[in-house]
C-alpha cells in the first residue's frame, strides 16, 4: 500500500465537522479514516478500502465548499485522510467543477449564479446580473441553470454553512421571501443539505399548486400528477395511482416487464434514443456474481440502476419539474427497473443546481423506505433495492453517462471510451442500467396499461408521448407533453405563438448539442424518424424559439463559448477544436463577415470533432453552429439587409 | 511519437502472446489469459491479419506493417486513448475509433488511410501544433508532412489562436516542467500513479483548454508527494518534462543526441537488477533511462538509478 503525503495545512474545525456530517449522511463512517498513521502503517487492505470509499469524495467536497467558500489545502488533507485519496487527485477533481473553487475567496457571502445561455441572455440576464451587483451581491455568470421557462434564471450557492437555493422555487414554495434577495435566512428555504427533507415535507402542503401551461388535463400521461399530487407525501402519491405499477411489476415478474418495455418501443429520452428494452435486457442478462479477479473493486459485484438527473443541456428543464413536483414517480420507476434487471443499488445523480428537487427526492426515498417500498424486501418481493442521491457540482459533461460514472465514483468527470458499454461495465465497472428520468417515467404507464395501449399514442416508430421544453420568444414558455407526431408549428401555437416581433426567425431543436431549423420547418412532425430525416434532432426535447429581433450571431457565438467552457479537456479534437471554433466565430463577429477560408475551417473542425472525439459532447459541439451557418442565420447577420441590396444594385 | 518497428512487434505478437494479451485485456476480460491461443482475424486496408484475442487494432496494424502515429500510447502504460491521432475507420462504426485501445474483434474491417482518417489525423496534429510547442517532439514532423498539416492557419493578422503559454518550472536540480510543450497525453500521470510508481504526486487539474498537469494547489515538486523517480520524465513524448541536464545543455545549445553514446549496464545500488541506459555526451552522463521492454523495470527506475550517477564523474 502506498502512503499518502500530506502538507502541513490542517482543516478548520467547521470544515472537519462539515465533512464528517456529509460523510455520515452519505453512509461513510468518519471515525474510520483510511490513512492509518505511523504506528499502524501495516494495516492491510488499505487499497481495497480506498476504492470502496472514493465515491464519498464529491459529498465531502460539497461540504468543504459550502463551509469555507472553497476547497482549502487543509480541507483537502482532511478528506485525503478520511478517504485515502491522494491530495493531487482531490485537487484534480475539485478543479474540474464549476461549483467548487480551489482559490481562496475574498468573501464568505453567497454566490449568485446567473445563466447567460439562451434564452436567459435574450430575456435580460445581463440586466439581472447588474441589478444584483448593484445590491452588493457576488455574481457569477455561468451556463444554463435549467430554469429556461422562467428566464433569466438565478441560482444561489450558499456559503458559511448556508444551503444553496433557487429564489424562484423559494418564492413558489412560500418560503421566506427574503431568500429571494439573498438574506442570510436562506436556511429556511429549500435546503440542499441532507438534513432538509423534513422541512421540505412540511412546506409543500402550504404552497400554491404548481401550474403547468397545459394545466392538469386528461391527455397528459407523464405529467398527469404534476400540480395535482403533493410532492412531499407518499400517501398523496398512492392516492393518485402511485405504486400500482410497482405492485403490478412484482406480480407479473421481471421477464414480463422486460417484454413489455421492449414491446412498447420505448427509447431513451436524454437525446440518444437508445431502446430501453434492449438496455434493460442486457443488464438483466449479466450475472450479479463477482467475476473471477484477484482484486475485486468491491466486496462483491452488484448491478446498478442510475437515474441520470444531471440535466444540463441548455434549454432543458423537464426533469427538474418532474423531480420537484412528482418525485415518487422517479423512485417508483427506478424500483421497477431494479426489479426487472436484478439490480440492488440505485443512484440518483442530480445536478448541483437543483436543490429543491434534491431535497424532495431525498424525502421521497426516506418515505418509500419507511413504507417498505425500498430496502431489503421491496413490496414483499424478497428483492433488495435502495437509492442514494448524489449531487453534481457544475459540469455539463457529467450528463454523459460514463462521465457521470466517473464523477459519482469520485474521479474527474471525464468520459470513458466505449466499448465496453455501461450494461456490462458501468458504475464501479459493474453492470448498470442508466436512464433519464423522463424515460423511466414512461415505464410506469407501460407496466400499468401494457405495451399495446402505450403504443396507441405517438407514431409507429416513435411510440408514446414526449416532453418538450419550450422556451425563448414564446407566449407561454414551459413544459409540454404531447404524443410524438405533433408538428413544430402546432407545438409553437400550443405554447402561445411567437412573441417579440411575432415573426419566427429560427428554432433551436435539442439544445446546444442540437441544431437550428428555420420557419420552413413548422410542418415538421416531432418524431425521432422525421427529425432525423430532416437532419435535426429532438435531443432532450428542447424547442427554443427565436423571433426576428434576436441577434442570432450573439446566440451562436455563445453556444460556441458554452462548448469551449464545458469541454472536459481529455481528448484533443474537442479540447482544442471547441476553442478554435469559438475563436473563429468571435473573429467573424468582430469583422462582420466570414471569409471562405474561415468557413472551410469551421467545416474542417466540425468534422474532426464529430469523427474523432471520445464522447457525444465533442461529436455535437459543432452541430448548432453549422446548422446556423447553412440556414444563413449568422454569416451575413452583421451586415444589414439595406447594405446588401444597395451593393447588389450598384 | 512512437511507431514501433514492425518486425519487432510481429515477433512479439507471434512468439510472446501472453504479454501482449494480458496487457491489452486487463480492462475488458479477466478470462483472456486462459485462451491466449485463440486468434482473431481482421482486415486492415484490404489485408487479412491474424492477432491473438485481446490484441488491439493498433497491434494488428503493426503486424500488418501499417505504421500508426501516436502520442499517448506507450508499451509500458495502460492506453488512455486521448490524443486521437491514431484513429482509424472501422466499418459499421459511426465515429472513428482509437486503434491504440480498441480491441480487435473477429471480422472487423479497418481502413487506415481513407480521407476521413487522414482528415482527422491532420486536424489533431494541427490542433496540437497551433496550441503547444512541439519543437522537441520526436518524429511528429514526419507525420505532419504526411498529412499536410498547416498549424499556422488558425491565426490571422488580427487574431492569434490561443496557445498554452506557461513559464518553465525549475524547482530543483533534477528535472524541469515546461507545460507550454504539454499535449496532455496523461502519460506522466499514469507513470506517477497506477501504472508504475503509485506516488500520485501529479494529476490532471482544471478543465478543457485550461486543463494542466499539476500537484495539489500547484505546490512545488519538492513540497509535493514527488519521490523523484523521474518516470514521468521518461515517458513524456514532447519534452514538457525534461531532465535538468538535458534542459541546461539545450539552453546552451549544446544538446547533441547525434554525438551521444548509449551504454547499457546494471544499476549498482541494490539487488533488483534494473537495467540502465547511460546516455553519454562529451564523456559526461547526460541522462539515464531504462529500456521499456526490460522485464525488471518496464522502463521505470527509482531516484537512485535515475539520478544517482554523479559519483561516476568523481
Amino acid at each position: 500500500m502506498t502512503d499518502i503525503y500530506l502538507s502541513d495545512e490542517r482543516a478548520t474545525d467547521p470544515e472537519i465537522a462539515a465533512v464528517n456530517a456529509a460523510l455520515s449522511a452519505a453512509g461513510a463512517d468518519p471515525a474510520d479514516p483510511v490513512v492509518i498513521l505511523e504506528t499502524d502503517r501495516l494495516y492491510t487492505s488499505g487499497t481495497a478500502r480506498r476504492r470502496q470509499r472514493r465515491h464519498f469524495l464529491l459529498p465531502a467536497l460539497h461540504a468543504l465548499q459550502n463551509t469555507a467558500g472553497w476547497i482549502s489545502p487543509g480541507g483537502v488533507n482532511y478528506v485525503a485522510e478520511m478517504l485515502g485519496v491522494p491530495p493531487a487527485e482531490i485537487f484534480g477533481v475539485a478543479s474540474f467543477y464549476d461549483l467548487l473553487h480551489t482559490e481562496a475567496p475574498d468573501h464568505l457571502d453567497d454566490v449568485f449564479h446567473v445563466c447567460v445561455d439562451s434564452p436567459c441572455r435574450i430575456e435580460g440576464a445581463n440586466d439581472l446580473a447588474d441589478r444584483l451587483r448593484a445590491e452588493g451581491k457576488h455574481v457569477h455568470l455561468g451556463p444554463c441553470l435549467g430554469q429556461c421557462e422562467r428566464a433569466p434564471a438565478l441560482f444561489v450557492q450558499g456559503c458559511g454553512g448556508r444551503p444553496d437555493y433557487v429564489p424562484a422555487d423559494s418564492a413558489a414554495t412560500g418560503a421566506t421571501a427574503k431568500a429571494a434577495t439573498g438574506a442570510t435566512t436562506a436556511q429556511a428555504s429549500d435546503s440542499a443539505t441532507t438534513q432538509a427533507p423534513d422541512s421540505a415535507s412540511t412546506k409543500a402542503s402550504t404552497e400554491q399548486p404548481f401550474l403547468l401551461p397545459q394545466a392538469p388535463n386528461k391527455s397528459l400521461r407523464l405529467l398527469r400528477r404534476i400540480g395535482v399530487v403533493d410532492p412531499c407525501s407518499l400517501d398523496s402519491y398512492i392516492a393518485h395511482g402511485g405504486y400500482t405499477a410497482l405492485h403490478r411489476a412484482a406480480e407479473i415478474g421481471a421477464e414480463a416487464v422486460l417484454e413489455s418495455v421492449a414491446a412498447s418501443g420505448l427509447s431513451g429520452r436524454g437525446g440518444a434514443a437508445f431502446p430501453t428494452g434492449v438496455k434493460w435486457r442486457a443488464v438483466a442478462a449479466e450475472s450479479a456474481q463477482p467475476e473471477q479477479s484477484e482484486q475485486p473493486k468491491r466486496s462483491k459485484q452488484s448491478k446498478h440502476v442510475v437515474a441520470n438527473c444531471d440535466e444540463s443541456e441548455p434549454g432543458t428543464f423537464k426533469d427538474r419539474i418532474v423531480m420537484q413536483h412528482d418525485p415518487f414517480a422517479l423512485i417508483e420507476s427506478m424500483t421497477i427497473a431494479a426489479l426487472s434487471t436484478g439490480a440492488t443499488q440505485g443512484w440518483i445523480y442530480i445536478r448541483g443546481e437543483y436543490p429543491l428537487a434534491t431535497t424532495r427526492l431525498q424525502n421521497a426515498i426516506k418515505s418509500a423506505r419507511a413504507a417498505g417500498l425500498l430496502g431489503t424486501n421491496i413490496a414483499d418481493t424478497q428483492h433488495q433495492f435502495d437509492i442514494v442521491v448524489r449531487r453534481g457540482a457544475g459540469a455539463y459533461i457529467c450528463g454523459e453517462e460514463t462521465a457521470l460514472f466517473n464523477s459519482l465514483e469520485g474521479f474527474r468527470g471525464e468520459p470513458r471510451n466505449k466499448p465496453p458499454f455501461p450494461t456490462t461495465h458501468g458504475l464501479f465497472g459493474e453492470p448498470t442500467a442508466i436512464n433519464n428520468p423522463e424515460t423511466l417515467l414512461n415505464v410506469i404507464d407501460i407496466v400499468n396499461e401494457g405495451a399495446d395501449a402505450y403504443r396507441s399514442r405517438g407514431t409507429e416508430r416513435s411510440p408514446g408521448t414526449k416532453l418538450f421544453c419550450v422556451s425563448g420568444r414564446i407566449g407561454h414558455a414551459g413544459l409540454y407533453e404531447t404524443p410524438f407526431g405533433i408538428t413544430l408549428g402546432e407545438l409553437i401555437d400550443l405554447a402561445g405563438g411567437v412573441t417579440g416581433s411575432g415573426q419566427l426567425q429560427a428554432v433551436l431543436m435539442g439544445g446546444a448539442a442540437g441544431s437550428f431549423v428555420g420557419p420552413d420547418s413548422l410542418g415538421l412532425p416531432l418524431t425521432l424518424e422525421d427529425t432525423r430525416a430532416a437532419g435535426t434532432t429532438l435531443g432532450s426535447g428542447v424547442v427554443m424559439v427565436f423571433d426576428t429581433s434576436v441577434d442570432m450571431t450573439d446566440v451562436v457565438v455563445r453556444i460556441a463559448e458554452f462548448f469551449r467552457h464545458e469541454s472536459c479537456g481529455q481528448c484533443v479534437p474537442c479540447r482544442v477544436g471547441a476553442v478554435r471554433q469559438h475563436e473563429t466565430l468571435v473573429q467573424m463577429q468582430h469583422r462582420g463577415r466570414l471569409s471562405p477560408q474561415r468557413r472551410a475551417l469551421i467545416d474542417d473542425m466540425a468534422e474532426v470533432m464529430a469523427d474523432a472525439s471520445i464522447c457525444g459532447l465533442g461529436h455535437t459541439a459543432a452541430s448548432a453552429v453549422r446548422s446556423a451557418l447553412s440556414l444563413g442565420l449568422i454569416s451575413q447577420a452583421p451586415i444589414s439587409p439595406g447594405l446588401i441590396s444597395q451593393a447588389s444594385i450598384s | 511519437m512512437s511507431t514501433t518497428d514492425t518486425s519487432d512487434v510481429t515477433t512479439d505478437i507471434t512468439t510472446d502472446t501472453s504479454d501482449v494479451t494480458s496487457e491489452a485485456t486487463t480492462e475488458t476480460s479477466d478470462v483472456a489469459e486462459t485462451i491466449t491461443e485463440t486468434a482473431v482475424t481482421i482486415t486492415i486496408d484490404g489485408r487479412s491479419v491474424a492477432v491473438p484475442e485481446g490484441a488491439t487494432i493498433g497491434a494488428a496494424c503493426n503486424a500488418a506493417g501499417v505504421n500508426t502515429p501516436t502520442l499517448c500510447w506507450a508499451e509500458n502504460l495502460t492506453p488512455v486513448n486521448v490524443c486521437r491521432v491514431c484513429v482509424v475507420e472501422l466499418e459499421g462504426s459511426r465515429a472513428l475509433v482509437p486503434s491504440c485501445s480498441r480491441i480487435a474483434e473477429q471480422g472487423m474491417v479497418i481502413h487506415t488511410d481513407t480521407e476521413r482518417v487522414r482528415h482527422s489525423r491532420r486536424m489533431v496534429l494541427e490542433f496540437l501544433g497551433s496550441s503547444v510547442d512541439l519543437s522537441q517532439t520526436s518524429d511528429l514532423h514526419h507525420w505532419m508532412d504526411i498529412y499536410d498539416a498547416d498549424c499556422d492557419r488558425y491565426s490571422e493578422d488580427d487574431h492569434d489562436a490561443k496557445r498554452v503559454d506557461e513559464p518553465v518550472k525549475i524547482q530543483d536540480e533534477l528535472y524541469i516542467r515546461d507545460y507550454s510543450k504539454c499535449v496532455l497525453c496523461y502519460k506522466c500521470v499514469e507513470a506517477c500513479g497506477d501504472d508504475a510508481q503509485h506516488t500520485f504526486a501529479i494529476a490532471v487539474s482544471g478543465r478543457g483548454f485550461d486543463a494542466r498537469i499539476s500537484t495539489e494547489f500547484d505546490a512545488s515538486l519538492p513540497d509535493s508527494a514527488c519521490v523523484y523517480c523521474g518516470n514521468c520524465v521518461a515517458v513524456c513524448p514532447t519534452g514538457a518534462l525534461q531532465f535538468k541536464t538535458e534542459y541546461d545543455l539545450r539552453q546552451a545549445e549544446q544538446w547533441r543526441p547525434e554525438d551521444q553514446t548509449v551504454t547499457r549496464t546494471v544499476c549498482s545500488y541494490c539487488g533488483v537488477g534494473c537495467n540502465l541506459e547511460l546516455h553519454v555526451q562529451d564523456e559526461r552522463i547526460v541522462k539515464v533511462t531504462s529500456p521499456s521492454d526490460h522485464s525488471v523495470t518496464s522502463g521505470h527506475l527509482c531516484i537512485k538509478g535515475r539520478f544517482g550517477w554523479q559519483y561516476v564523474h568523481g
